[in-house]
C-alpha cells in the first residue's frame, strides 16, 4: 500500500470513529439532585382508599378503577399500561400495610440512559416523562428498569410507552401531582427531594419505635424521586432491597468509554499488522499473478 | 439517440433479464420455502394492523423474545465470520482462505441485512427509527444508540468489501478498480465496528442486573460476547461451506473445491482456539462469582448442559478433528457450537431472563412462523446473488487482464521496481 491509499484509510477510519466516539462518553449526571422534586410516601399514614389510583386515572385519561371492588387485597398487583399507579396490601409483623406502587423517578434512571433516542427523559425538575415523538419502541427501557415500570401497549398499531410522570403537565402549570393534592390521609408529599428527605428524617426522629429508621429510595439505586418511610422492613412491602446503592446507567459507563479507545487505536493497530504482514516481494509476486485477480488482496491505486 | 441513454436502457434490459429466476422453480426449497414465507408476509400484516400483541407472546414481563433473542442476538453472532475471516486475509495476509472471503461477506452482509433487519418487525413505532440516526435526539449514553449506529455503519463496510463483485457482474470496470481500492479501509472499520457491536449485543443486558440468573449475568457479558462471535461466526461458515459446497458445486472450480478441506480444516484449529480461551473466561467468572452454589438446581444443570454439552464437547471436537483431519468430525463439532451459540444467547435474553417469574415467556408459533419466513428470504437473497455475481464462480477474464495491465503499468512508471523483481 501506497501513502495515498494508506492516508485514505486512515482518514475514513477516523472519521468513522469520531461519530460513536463523541456518543460513547455521555451520561446523566446526578449533580442537580438537590433540585429534584419527589414525593415521599408514609406508608403508616396510608389507610389503603386507593383514592390516588383514581385521581392518577382521572389525570391520565385512564380507565378509573372501582374502589370497592376488595379481591384486589388477595394478591399484589403491578403497574399496566392503563394503571399507572397501584395501591397493594401487604400482610406484616404489624398487621395489614397499604403501599402505593408508581414509577420511582430515578436520579439517574437506567430507562432514559437505556433510550436510544431520548424519548426517556429525566427532565431537571425531577419527573422521568416519556416523548411520543421520540420513542421507537424498542422497549429497551423496560429491560433496563430494576422496578419494572415502563409499560407498552401491545395490543396497539401506534403503541405507547406508558408510565407515571408524576403528572408533569400539572407540574408546569403549578400544581401538585395529582395523587399528592387528593390522599385524603396525608401519606404524601410533594417537594423537592431534600426538603423531602428532611421531612422524612424528622419523622423517623419523632417517632423512633413507629418508623424503621431507613428511607427507601435515599441510596436505592443512586436515589430516587419517589421516597418511602414504613413501620416495617422494606423487604415485606414488596420493595426490591438488593438492587444495591450505584446508579443503574454506572453498570454501561465501562463498556461505552471503551468504545472510543477501541475505535481509535484498532484502525491504527490493524493497519500497522495489514503492513507488516504484507513484505515488498509479497505484493510484488501478488502484482504479478494473474490467475487470480478478482479475489486478490493487494490495494492498488 | 446519446450513447448514455442508449447504456442505461442495456443496463435496464440485462437487470431485467436478471431478475427473472434461472433455474428450476420446482425445487424442494422452494416448494417448502414459499409458503412459509408467504405466511410469514399475512402474519405481519396482521402485526402491523393490531399490534405485536397480535401475533406474539410478548408482555410486559418479557418486553424481548425471540425475534431479538434469535434474529437480532443469535444472527448477528453467526454473522461473526466475515469480519474475522477479512481480518486474517487482509490483515494477516493468509491467503489461502481468500476463496471463501466472498462468500463469507456476502453472508454476513445479508445477516445484517436480514436478521438484524428484523429488529425493524419487533418495534412498537418502526417509523420512528430514524430518530438516532438524523441527529434530532441523539440517546448517546444508551449502548443501543452505539450498537444501531454500528448495524448501520457496517452493514455499509461490507456491502463495500462485496461491492467488487456487484461491479464485476454489471461489467463496471473503472468502478470495480475504485470499489476494490476501498477494500482494506472497509475492512479495518469493519473490524473496528464489529468489535464493539458484538460485545455491545451483551452489553445491552448489562442494566438487566437481578432480572438475568447469576449464572449468566457477568459484567463481562460483553467480553463473553466478543469471543464466542469468534467461533460462532467461523463454525457458521463452516457449516455454510458444507451446504454451498454442495448446491453450488457447478460453479466451483476444481482448484477452490480441493483446496475447502484444507480451510475447513484450519478453520476448525482456530474454533478450538478460541473456544479454550472462551471457557477460560467462563471459569474465571464462574469462580470469581462463587456460581457453584448456584449450580444444584435446575437452572444450574442447564447451565452445565450449555457449557460442557455445546462448549466444552465441541472444542474438544474440533481439537480432535485438526488432528485426525477428520471433516465429519469438523462438521460435527460446528453444528454442536451452533447449538451452543443459541443456547447461550437465548439464555441470556429469554431462558434465564427473570427465570423467578411463575408465568415464564414461551414465543408462539407465529414469532417462530415469522423467523423461518425471514431465514428463508435470507436464503432466496443468497441464491439469488450466487447465482449472478461472482461469489464461488471465478471473476470475469476483463478482471484479471486489467489486474495485468495495471502490473505492466506500474512496472512502466517505477523501473527500478520490476528490476528488482
Amino acid at each position: 500500500m501506497n501513502r495515498r491509499g494508506f492516508l485514505k484509510t486512515l482518514s475514513a477510519a477516523g472519521m468513522c470513529a469520531l461519530a460513536p466516539a463523541a456518543a460513547g462518553a455521555g451520561e446523566p449526571s446526578g449533580e442537580a439532585e438537590k433540585e429534584f422534586h419527589g414525593v415521599l410516601i408514609d406508608t403508616t399514614r396510608c389507610i389503603g382508599c386507593r383514592t390516588c389510583e383514581v385521581a392518577c386515572a382521572e389525570a391520565n385519561d385512564l380507565p378509573v378503577p372501582d374502589v370497592s371492588d376488595e379481591s384486589v387485597r388477595d394478591y399484589e398487583r403491578k403497574t399496566s399500561d392503563t394503571q399507572f399507579a397501584v395501591v397493594n396490601f401487604y400482610d406484616t409483623e404489624k398487621g395489614e400495610i397499604s403501599v402505593k406502587k408508581q414509577c420511582m423517578h430515578c436520579n439517574q434512571p437506567a430507562c432514559a440512559s437505556a433510550c436510544l433516542t431520548k424519548a426517556m427523559l429525566k427532565t431537571p425538575e425531577g419527573p422521568v416523562i416519556w416523548r411520543e415523538d421520540k420513542c421507537m419502541g424498542c422497549r429497551f427501557c423496560m429491560i433496563s428498569c430494576p422496578f419494572d415500570v415502563p409499560k407498552f401497549e401491545y395490543n396497539s398499531a401506534i403503541p405507547r410507552i406508558r408510565k407515571c410522570n408524576m403528572c408533569w403537565a400539572r407540574l408546569q402549570e403549578g400544581e401538585k401531582p395529582a395523587c399528592v393534592e387528593q390522599c385524603p390521609g396525608d401519606a404524601l408529599m410533594f417537594g423537592t427531594r431534600s426538603e423531602l428527605l428532611e421531612e422524612a428524617r424528622s419523622r423517623i426522629y419523632a417517632a423512633p419505635d413507629e418508623y424503621v429508621h431507613e428511607i427507601y429510595g435515599e441510596h436505592e439505586v443512586g436515589g430516587t424521586g419517589v421516597l418511602y418511610l414504613a413501620a416495617v422492613p422494606f423487604s415485606q412491602l414488596g420493595f426490591k432491597t438488593q438492587l444495591g446503592t450505584e446508579a443503574y446507567p454506572a453498570l454501561t459507563t465501562g463498556f461505552l468509554y471503551s468504545v472510543p479507545i477501541v475505535l481509535t487505536l484498532w484502525p491504527a493497530l490493524l493497519l500497522g499488522l495489514s503492513n507488516a504482514s504484507k513484505s515488498r516481494d509479497e505484493e510484488e509476486h501478488e502484482a504479478k499473478k494473474s490467475d487470480r485477480g478478482g479475489t486478490s488482496y493487494v490495494i492498488r491505486d | 439517440m446519446s450513447s448514455a441513454t442508449r447504456e442505461t436502457k442495456s443496463l435496464w434490459r440485462f437487470l431485467l433479464q436478471e431478475l427473472k429466476p434461472k433455474g428450476k422453480l420446482l425445487t424442494p426449497f422452494n416448494v417448502i420455502s414459499v409458503p412459509i414465507m408467504a405466511v410469514a408476509a399475512w402474519l405481519l400484516v396482521i402485526r402491523f394492523t393490531y399490534g405485536l400483541g397480535a401475533i406474539t407472546n410478548l408482555n410486559q414481563e418479557y418486553p424481548w423474545g425471540l425475534w431479538i433473542g434469535f434474529d437480532v442476538i443469535t444472527g448477528v453472532a453467526f454473522a461473526g465470520g466475515a469480519y474475522v475471516l477479512t481480518f486474517m486475509v487482509y490483515v494477516l495476509g493468509q491467503h489461502k482462505y481468500e476463496p471463501i472471503v466472498r462468500a463469507t461477506v456476502l453472508n454476513g452482509l445479508l445477516a445484517y441485512v436480514f436478521y438484524a433487519g428484523a429488529l425493524l418487525l419487533d418495534l412498537g413505532r418502526p417509523w420512528n427509527v430514524i430518530n438516532p440516526v438524523i441527529g434530532n435526539s441523539f440517546g448517546v449514553s444508551s449502548v443501543l444508540f452505539l450498537v444501531a449506529w454500528h448495524f448501520l455503519l457496517y452493514m455499509i463496510a461490507e456491502f463495500i468489501e462485496f461491492s467488487p463483485a456487484v461491479a464485476e457482474w454489471l461489467v463496471w470496470k473503472r468502478a470495480r478498480r475504485v470499489l476494490h481500492s476501498l477494500t482494506l479501509g472497509a475492512v479495518i472499520i469493519g473490524i473496528s465496528l464489529s468489535t464493539l457491536h458484538q460485545s455491545g449485543l451483551g452489553a445491552l443486558y448489562l442494566m438487566a442486573k437481578g432480572k438475568i440468573h447469576p449464572l449468566w449475568y457477568s459484567e463481562f457479558i460483553p467480553i463473553l460476547f466478543f469471543v464466542s462471535s469468534i467461533f460462532a461466526g467461523l463454525s457458521m461458515v463452516i457449516f455454510e461451506g458444507t451446504i454451498s459446497q454442495r448446491v453450488f458445486r457447478h460453479q466451483i472450480s476444481e482448484e477452490h473445491h480441493a483446496s475447502h478441506d484444507e480451510i475447513v480444516l484450519s478453520l476448525a484449529k482456530i474454533c478450538s482456539g478460541t473456544m479454550f480461551v472462551y471457557l477460560f473466561l467462563k471459569m474465571l467468572v464462574f469462580l470469581h462469582g462463587q456460581q457453584w452454589t448456584h449450580l444444584s438446581d435446575p437452572m444450574g444443570y442447564w447451565y452445565l448442559v450449555e457449557i460442557l454439552g455445546f462448549v466444552l464437547i465441541p472444542c474438544l471436537l474440533f481439537l480432535q478433528a485438526t488432528r485426525s483431519g477428520s471433516l465429519t468430525l469438523t462438521r460435527t463439532a460446528a453444528a454442536l457450537t451452533l447449538v451452543g451459540i443459541i443456547l447461550n444467547r437465548l439464555n441470556i435474553s429469554v431462558i434465564a431472563f427473570k427465570w423467578y417469574e411463575p408465568v415464564r415467556y414461551v414465543p408462539s408459533w407465529m414469532e417462530v412462523e415469522v423467523t423461518l419466513g425471514v431465514i428463508c428470504a435470507e436464503i432466496w437473497a443468497f441464491r439469488w446473488i450466487v447465482n449472478r455475481m461472482p461469489v464461488f464462480t471465478e471473476s470475469p477474464r476483463w478482471v484479471h487482464e486489467s489486474v495485468e495491465e495495471e502490473a505492466k503499468a506500474r512496472s512502466a512508471d517505477y523501473p527500478e521496481l520490476a528490476q528488482e523483481a
